[in-house]
């Protein structure tokens, strides 16, 4: 009697052990799947795009031929509209850090702005294009410009650039604070002396990541009208401007075959610029996290 | 007063403390405007809000006043160009790629999270995680353009019948997107499980998949689930996939194979083309972004009041 039991046990202990084994196969295959999709696409547009790439492509403006398309005045405009978004986000965003993190009471307000940022990062970012639409274009006039795209821009990455400055400001230990407090610094004085000083790689790293979202951020631009085939650079604000991924989106959607290895070419370029800004998002949290 | 006491030095100490003062002075007026420009950028982010919310039911407003809110959201014929404003189609397409994305991400994501957090060692684990989470880095223009031109051909040779533009890759590659959202949340919530629940079902005899599926996943329900409702609403809200590989056909059908047209790439569509100001069609454009907006909204406040309501306190 005994005898069977334990036999059973040992039957189903088998079982056990064996679909614990093939489990763990299958979880490990499904983790994989993103990771060969991600060759994939890395291996696709190179090779599509590739035979297109070269310095004539990177410093032509567009073309009614493929082999003499470019995309200059999508890099440039992609810079241009970066610098704009950049300084309006970043002064935004991180003096809205600053008051959340030093200044605000613990209240409903104060309450109401953190909720308001946590949603405001889970809008589509097409219906920020339709702000921008709105505002931006018709109601302050601006037309179809880089200053328009540029705030549209920047007002969809700055949750993103509010949250990562918080964390950076909290990263700095409260101890640098009291020193500085206990040598009769006033507030403000901690804050730009020592507190944001101490926060800059952190406020750093995130706003390049944010910038590398907007860089290859479409939507929103499309629906603020970044123009499709342009032939000069942008000169002033008020300028019209196109930017690289809308000039990929324009190629992609042709029909003939050459069009889309100009595409690659394009994509190959944006994915260069994306990961180089990563990269020095890398390198700079690497070199500063150990020091706090 | 002796003339000897004004000599230079005196006035310059006395020049000192009028500097001293005028200064100190100007520190306190910095000391006291500085609060006040970082409240009004922090206003920004509500200003925003607010101007989301207004221009989306203002334009909304004078888009119903010319087709009927009824009409509108019990049509069933979404063709703006000859006039039949019935966005069901949309809707429809937009949750068909959702539904093909969900069952594309979470069975992937949360197996990852799994993998992740309970069978890779630390090392693995580094490697690993990084690497996946730049699938969420690369631009949808780009995903767009693997799902046109690498995915639907390959579908094709499973499928002979499949179009060029059609549901299926759109909402695949969707769902490979957000494979990331789905695994870094879950495997966070998954790694807050704290260690003791784990040695107790060990202790008990059970092997790591009955520890996983018997104690961690119940344990991290609440997270893993939140994680699944804001990549749900990231598809929703996703436009350059489906504008590029799901085609522009608004078609109220729940077969994969067909193509389709998104709320998202409607709106696209139509700030495209020539839609002047202050035509049906430009306001057509605000009430689908506010049936979009409601959708990912809702979606976003369902995972928030899940992480809250259900947080499990260790």
């Amino acid at each position: 009697m005994l005898g069977q039991n334990e036999q059973g046990i040992k039957k189903r202990m088998e079982g056990r052990v064996l679909l614990n084994k093939i489990l763990m196969v299958l979880f490990f295959l499904a983790t994989t799947v993103g990771l060969v999709f991600l060759v994939l696409l890395f291996y696709r547009v190179l090779t599509q795009g590739i035979g297109y790439l070269n310095w004539n492509f990177i410093t032509s403006f567009p073309a009614p031929y493929p082999e003499k398309a470019g995309l200059w005045a999508g890099v440039m405009g992609s810079i241009f509209l970066m610098l704009i978004v950049a300084v309006f986000a970043v002064i935004v965003g991180v003096s809205t850090a600053i008051y959340l993190e030093e200044y605000a009471k613990q209240n409903k307000f104060t309450d109401f702005i953190r909720v308001n940022i946590q949603n405001l990062a889970g809008v589509p970012s097409i219906v920020f294009g339709l702000l921008g639409l709105t505002f931006f274009v018709y109601m302050f006039n601006f037309g179809y410009t880089l200053i328009a795209g540029g705030l549209t821009m920047a007002l969809l990455i700055l949750p993103v650039i509010v949250v990562s400055a918080q964390e950076a400001i909290r990263s700095v230990p409260s101890e640098i604070k009291e020193a500085s407090y206990g040598m009769g610094a006033s507030k403000w004085q901690t804050i730009a002396r020592v507190i944001l000083p101490a926060s800059i790689p952190g406020i750093l790293t995130g706003t390049i990541i944010a910038l590398s979202r907007a860089i290859g951020e479409t939507a929103p631009l499309i629906i603020v009208g970044a123009a499709t085939a342009i032939f000069t650079l942008p000169d002033s604000l008020l300028a019209k401007y196109t930017v690289m991924p809308i000039q990929i989106y324009n190629w992609t959607g042709r029909p003939q075959e050459e069009w889309q290895y100009v595409a690659g070419a394009g994509i190959i370029v944006l994915l260069a610029i994306l990961l180089l800004m990563n990269s020095i998002a890398v390198i700079i949290r690497n070199k500063y996290q150990r020091r706090l | 007063m002796d003339k000897g006491l004004q000599s230079e030095g005196n006035v310059n100490v006395q020049q000192m403390i009028e500097d001293k003062k005028r200064s100190k002075s100007l520190g306190e007026i910095i000391e006291k405007i500085i609060p006040w420009f970082l409240l009004l950028c922090a206003i920004v982010s509500v200003l925003t809000t607010a101007g989301i919310l207004f221009t989306l039911l203002r334009e909304s407003i004078g888009f119903f006043a010319n087709v009927s809110i009824i009409d509108f959201y019990t049509g069933t014929d979404w063709s703006p160009w000859t006039g039949h404003y019935g966005v069901a189609p949309l809707i429809g397409g937009t949750l068909l790629i959702t539904l093909i994305a969900t069952l594309t991400a979470v069975p992937l994501g949360l197996m990852s999270a799994i993998f992740l957090s309970e069978y890779a060692n630390d090392k693995a684990r580094r490697v690993i995680k990084p690497i996946l989470e730049v699938l969420a880095g690369i631009p949808t223009v780009v995903y767009g353009y693997f799902a046109l031109t690498f995915i639907t051909p390959m579908f094709q040779t499973f499928i002979p019948d499949l179009g060029i533009f059609n549901a299926l890759s759109g909402g695949f590659v969707v769902g490979i997107m957000i494979i990331p959202m789905v695994a870094s949340l879950s495997e966070d919530a998954m790694n807050s499980v704290p260690n003791a629940l784990r040695e107790g079902a060990y202790g008990l005899g059970a092997t790591k998949f009955e520890v996983v599926f018997k104690v961690v996943l119940p344990a991290a329900f609440s997270g893993i689930v939140a994680s699944i409702v804001l990549a749900i609403s990231r598809a929703i809200g996703e436009t350059m996939i489906v504008t590029i590989a799901a085609g522009a056909t608004p078609n109220l059908t729940f077969n994969p194979t067909d193509s389709i047209q998104t709320m998202t790439a409607f709106i696209v569509q139509a700030a495209t083309g020539d839609t002047t100001f202050g035509s049906t069609i430009y306001y057509s454009l605000y009430a689908v972004g506010m049936t979009l907006f409601v959708f990912t909204l809702v979606m976003n406040l369902i995972a928030q009041y899940i992480s809250r309501r259900f947080r499990e306190e260790y």
